[in-house]
């Protein structure tokens, strides 16, 4: 538990990868060219924050979004300090001290399946098709505790009304960035690489689901998921895939990471549901980061009123 | 530089004294340590989780330091740690009750429903806090007063049962784990090679000739329940 530490050795995450090192001086080129572009700037600067655990760019013009709870917001620290993003470790602490190099330009996005046109996108093209809302949304985890978490992104229908849909399309399948160099995580089969998530296509147009390019009002940073990452509030944090590079439509309901885990834990749908366990533990009630005494949790995470009628009729214990 | 024998003799005598002393302040550090993350901010955002995990962790560190003495006897012959392992259990046994407390009062705020319900259908609290129970016999019967009130084969059969609480107490670990096994397997692993040891020195025990026996084939004695340890 406890490493032994000399005085003037720098930690294994300090050490500039060597592929990285190597690239020194395309960085300087993109420096001198992105002079020349805002967009540029801002990329690089984005690059050189995170690389230093502090925080990204601030990001211009953002709208305030609908469904914003007045809860008390978790502490940026604590949103940027407590992960669990296994691609760069299983501790907590592991993805803000080992995601900091994670290059996030450049990055593409691939729209395919059951759509009119299929394309991949440029991450940088993607964030101007969308005016960026803040959504502060409660974030429940699986683990029984919650943050109260100001996201800045665009709505996910937005998005997906845009690639126009076939009457095919059931389901939108995620997959996440699968590059075992720089998310050491992935040199273990803790989870089965990449990580894959997915909605039901009209869970996916409900417009709480969002995509999440920042955080606190600034670039997301790269261990809460940059460059582009789901955020549906009402399903358990697992549901939020981070460092999304796919994003298929399907008719069929497709694999997700954690149910391929262990399928009696986690299900497909993963609402918040206080009457529904986790086999080994309590979902009743909640740690909400920074309060001592646990909550109860809400169904559908509190946003019951505008999610429940997508699962009318439906068995929550079976479908959990 | 040579010693003499006396000069020696004086050095082992002041390891002999400061054994003691010394395994008792190492024992104390990890709540050093947590007492300092916490004084400086460093116990993640969600410190109670942090702190149940830290002393659970130590609690399976130190039974399996404790399980490690006397193989460390059979296998290198030293004889030192025998004399520390009594403090080191109760170590064990010191941070399963922290653990044990910061799961009561910091995690579940003396919720005796919610606890209640807890050791009942969680199977990995149940095995968990079975695990404590087992330890707290061991604890209370700790004192050179216990051992002789018990008589010593029975004491030292009562004491088994620490193999029991480790092996639950690495199961409860088993079951909490969401994904990543690692430190767990470790656990156990570490844990089955000590058990081995114990088992390979069982099975080879010296075997005592005792008068009026029937003699085995080979002339040698079979003598009854031998003491292992």
């Amino acid at each position: 538990m406890s490493r032994r530490k000399i005085g003037w050795a720098l930690p294994e995450r300090e050490v500039t990868p060597e592929a990285l090192y190597l690239r020194r001086r395309e960085f300087l080129g993109l420096g001198a060219a992105g002079a020349l572009g805002a967009a540029g700037v801002t990329t690089l600067v984005a690059c050189d924050a995170s690389a230093k655990g502090g925080k990204g760019a601030p990001l211009p013009d953002i709208k305030r979004g609908p469904f914003a709870t007045d809860e008390k917001q978790t502490p940026e620290d604590d949103v940027t300090t407590y992960n669990n993003y296994y691609e760069f470790g299983t501790g907590k602490g592991d993805p803000a001290a080992n995601a900091g190099s994670f290059r996030t330009r450049p990055w593409t996005l691939a729209c395919e399946g059951e759509i009119k046109n299929p394309k991949v996108v440029d991450i940088d093209e993607l964030i101007k098709w969308f005016p960026l809302e803040e959504r502060i949304y409660r974030m429940r985890c699986v683990e029984a505790w919650s943050m109260v978490i100001p996201w800045v992104g665009f709505p996910l229908g937005e998005l997906i009304k845009r690639l126009e849909p076939t009457s095919k399309a059931k389901y939108v399948a995620f997959t996440s960035k699968l590059d075992p160099v720089q998310m050491p995580g992935q040199q273990r089969s803790i989870l089965d690489w990449p990580y894959v998530e997915g909605l039901r296509l009209d869970e996916a147009l409900h417009p709480l689901a969002i995509l999440a390019v920042g955080l606190y009002g600034h670039v997301l940073p790269n261990q809460n998921g940059a460059p582009l990452r789901l955020v549906v509030p009402w399903k358990y944090g697992f549901k939020g895939i981070k460092a999304i590079v796919k994003m298929r439509f399907v008719e069929q309901e497709p694999p997700t990471t954690w149910h391929k885990m262990a399928a009696d834990e986690y299900g497909f749908y993963a609402n918040v549901n206080p009457e529904v366990d986790h086999p080994r533990w309590s979902q009743a009630k909640e740690r909400r980061i920074g309060d001592f005494l646990k909550r109860k949790t809400l169904p559908f995470n509190g946003y019951a009123d505008q999610v429940a009628s997508l699962y009318s009729g439906m068995d929550l214990r079976k479908w959990y | 530089m040579v010693l003499s024998p006396p000069a020696r003799r004086a050095g082992g005598k002041t390891f002999g004294k400061l054994l003691k002393p010394a395994v008792f302040v190492a024992s104390c550090l990890p709540l050093v340590k947590l007492a300092a993350d916490a004084w400086g901010n460093r116990l993640t955002a969600n410190p109670i989780a942090e702190v149940l995990n830290r002393f659970g962790f130590w609690t399976l560190t130190f039974l399996t330091i404790t399980l490690a003495i006397s193989p460390a006897k059979t296998l290198f012959g030293f004889t030192q740690p025998m004399r520390v392992r009594r403090m080191v259990g109760l170590f064990a046994f010191f941070y399963a009750f922290l653990h044990f407390a910061t799961y009561l009062a910091l995690d579940q705020a003396f919720d005796l429903g919610d606890i209640g319900a807890d050791i009942v259908k969680r199977k990995f609290i149940t095995i968990g806090f079975a695990a404590f129970l087992l330890l707290v016999p061991l604890a209370l019967t700790s004192t050179d007063r216990a051992v002789k009130r018990l008589g010593f084969r029975r004491w030292k059969r009562l004491h088994r049962l620490v193999y029991a609480a480790a092996v639950l107490g690495i199961v409860h670990f088993v079951w909490r784990v969401k994904a990543d096994h690692s430190l767990p397997i470790l656990f156990a692993v570490i844990v089955s090679v000590l058990f081995a040891v114990r088992l390979g020195a069982w099975i080879r025990r010296p075997v005592r000739p005792r008068s009026g026996e029937p003699k085995n084939a080979d002339g040698t004695q079979r003598s009854p329940s031998r003491e292992t340890a």
